[in-house]
């Protein structure tokens, strides 16, 4: 292949990009591996802070419960969001277009004050903080992306196919199951993929929402980082970005992230 | 198999009537053709009898059931989109057995009446494609495949042949028409392509907005329209006005046209361009229906010409033979002469 300067001076570009977005988590993989706890140099490889963040019971167990605060809100974001979506592509119904017009604040609106908003509710209607109330506020939070963006997908649905599956017999729900749901699959998991995101790096509202000393891990790191350092945390960051780059690459390889298989 | 019946169908959609008391008998195993311009209800009509869309009024049967309050899935219908409207996450086979299904069919029994259905359309080798794998004319069969393969009572075409290219569309034709005889499958179709219609059917039922113009065989309805829309509609049409008088009908410059036997009441007729010669003298057979006319343009298209000409200030289409045609210069006078019995008079539509 030909390669101009243009290109050249392109591809540098690209690179600048990517050492701009992945620097900083670069850095904090290669100190996990460090041996000094203040960072240190020269390097000195050591898998201490892996070994001790075994024993970092609180870390552990904060760490599993955002996975599992984010899998629960991803289930519940994404089944709610996916039979909304299919339910206002479907039917016509008055309200419609303000119910699909107020879709949009909850994104805009700043966590602060939602993350206010929810505990005063949670507390109104009795239910009060804790991994409950925290899977509510995410959900409430993950579900406008999720229609969004199943919505999108469906924009590309041609009903003919609904009615064609029809025209041959097939009811409602097989219709649905046969027809429009894999067509709509790729949005689907790529709107599950912003669920979990949502959740998984949600500060705000988990802060509010969450007991205390049953927070996830975004709280956790944020209150030891007051208390000091320590660098189990970059231990536990590096694995997570492991395992969700991970799933991304997955993800993306069989979604083409909501686009024409 | 089983004849579909409409009676004083009745359909608004907002203040637009879609279907005015339309009634209109589709005979079992007959290829039954709508025909119209858009916007005249035809598809409107396809879908109330497809259970798609429920009428304001009026009974729909097919065979013996009354269909007018069931769904489409209850139907028994088999239905053939213009797009096609394949899955397009499953093969053919599997698009094909969709329906077999759907009903609880056992898959060695799905398989052999699959098997059939592609070696009736004759896609045999391609059951294990995906359906973007395959060409226009190939997905066409699909479709047809997959409606016919549950044996429905009857089938609908939405305007299946206009998505493609003309050559294919010939073929396609053709080969729609050996499967709908082979089947025996009562199919009512609906086209706006009246070319298509009058190939393809053996009855026609032109529309107009949402009421039923004319219905009946292809050559009936071409050689005797009902009125002017269905003259000008189905095929082209010259279409000229005059005075009934005893034995012809007077023209404004004083041409008179002789009567066709059985003449009803009429204040204007027809004639096909293809009826009409063309001549530089007066034709000397007295029987012939004579008009005096100025040539206006000679369009050469190969073993056919069509020579446009004027009548008194109006224009009339004439095509013939190019070797029929005398050589003459645009402006010169010529005669234009059809046989009586190709006058076909038209009662003007009230309105």
């Amino acid at each position: 292949m030909r390669t101009g300067p243009l290109e050249i001076l392109g591809r540098f570009w690209l690179l600048l990009i990517l050492v701009f977005l992945y620097a900083p988590i670069a850095v904090m993989a290669f100190m996990s591996f460090n041996a000094s706890p203040f960072y240190q140099l020269p390097f000195e490889f050591s898998t201490n802070w892996y070994r001790r963040l075994a024993g970092n019971a609180e870390i552990i167990d904060s760490a599993a419960r955002s996975v599992l605060v984010a899998i629960a809100t991803t289930v519940v974001a994404t089944t709610l969001g996916t039979a909304a979506s299919i339910g206002l592509f479907r039917y016509e119904f008055r309200g419609k277009r303000f119910l699909q017009v107020m879709l949009f604040p909850p994104i805009a609106i700043p966590w602060l004050i939602t993350g206010t908003a929810m505990l005063i509710f949670f507390f109104g209607i009795g239910l009060g903080r804790g991994t409950p109330s925290v899977i509510a506020g995410h959900v409430a939070l993950a579900l406008p992306y999720v229609i969004v963006v199943v919505s999108a997908r469906l924009a590309t649905f041609d009903v003919t196919l609904e009615e064609a599956a029809r025209s041959l017999g097939a009811n409602a729900w097989t219709v649905t199951f046969r027809v429009t749901l894999p067509w709509i699959a790729p949005g689907i998991i790529a709107g599950a993929l912003f669920a979990f995101a949502v959740s998984f790096d949600q500060f705000v509202v988990s802060y509010f929402l969450a007991k205390p000393g049953d927070s996830t891990l975004p709280v956790l790191i944020y209150t030891s980082i007051r208390k000091g350092f320590t660098p189990e945390i970059n231990a536990i960051s590096t694995i997570i970005i492991s395992v969700s780059m991970l799933l991304m690459l997955v993800a993306a390889r069989f979604s083409n992230f909501g686009g024409e298989r | 198999m089983a004849k579909v019946s409409v009676r004083n169908i009745t359909k608004t959609f907002g203040s637009l009537k879609a279907l005015d008391d339309v009634t209109i008998e589709f005979p079992d195993g007959g290829f039954f053709a709508l025909l119209g311009p858009s916007g005249s209800g035809k598809t409107t009509l396809l879908r109330t009898i497809a259970g798609f869309i429920f009428p304001d009024n009026g009974s729909v049967r097919i065979g013996d059931l009354s269909v007018e309050h069931i769904p489409v899935e209850k139907r028994e219908i088999g239905m053939m989109f213009q797009n096609y409207a394949l899955f397009p996450n499953m093969t053919v086979a599997d698009n094909i057995g969709f329906g077999l299904r759907v009903r609880k069919c056992s898959p060695a029994e799905e398989m052999r009446r699959v098997g059939e259905a592609l070696e009736l359309v004759r896609l045999d080798q391609l059951g294990n494609r995906k359906p973007h794998e395959l060409s226009g004319g190939q997905q066409q069969r699909v479709a047809l495949a997959r409606a016919i393969v549950t044996n429905p009572s009857v089938l609908l075409l939405d305007e299946p042949l206009s998505a493609l290219d003309k050559a294919l569309r010939v073929d396609m034709q053709i080969e729609l028409k050996r499967i709908q005889r082979e089947v025996g499958i009562t199919t009512i179709f609906v086209t706006h392509d009246q070319e298509e219609a009058l190939t393809l059917s053996d009855r026609i039922g032109i529309m107009r907005s949402g009421g039923m113009v004319q219905v009946g065989p292809p050559r009936e309805v071409y050689n005797n329209p009902a009125n002017e829309f269905a003259a000008g509609f189905l095929g082209e049409a010259n279409i000229l006005d005059g005075k009934m008088e005893e034995h012809c009908l007077r023209l404004s410059d004083g041409s008179a046209i002789p009567l066709p036997a059985g003449s009803v009441h009429a204040d204007a007729f027809a004639v096909r361009p293809e009826n009409i010669s063309i001549s530089s003298n007066e034709p000397g057979n007295g029987k012939l229906a004579k008009l005096h006319a100025v040539l206006r343009q000679r369009i050469f298209a190969g073993a056919m010409a069509t020579c446009i000409v004027d009548v008194n200030g109006k224009t009339v289409k004439v095509i013939a033979r190019d070797r029929d045609i005398p050589d003459l210069p645009d402006g010169a006078p010529v005669w234009l002469s059809w046989n009586p019995e190709d006058t076909v008079l038209i009662p003007r539509s009230p309105g």
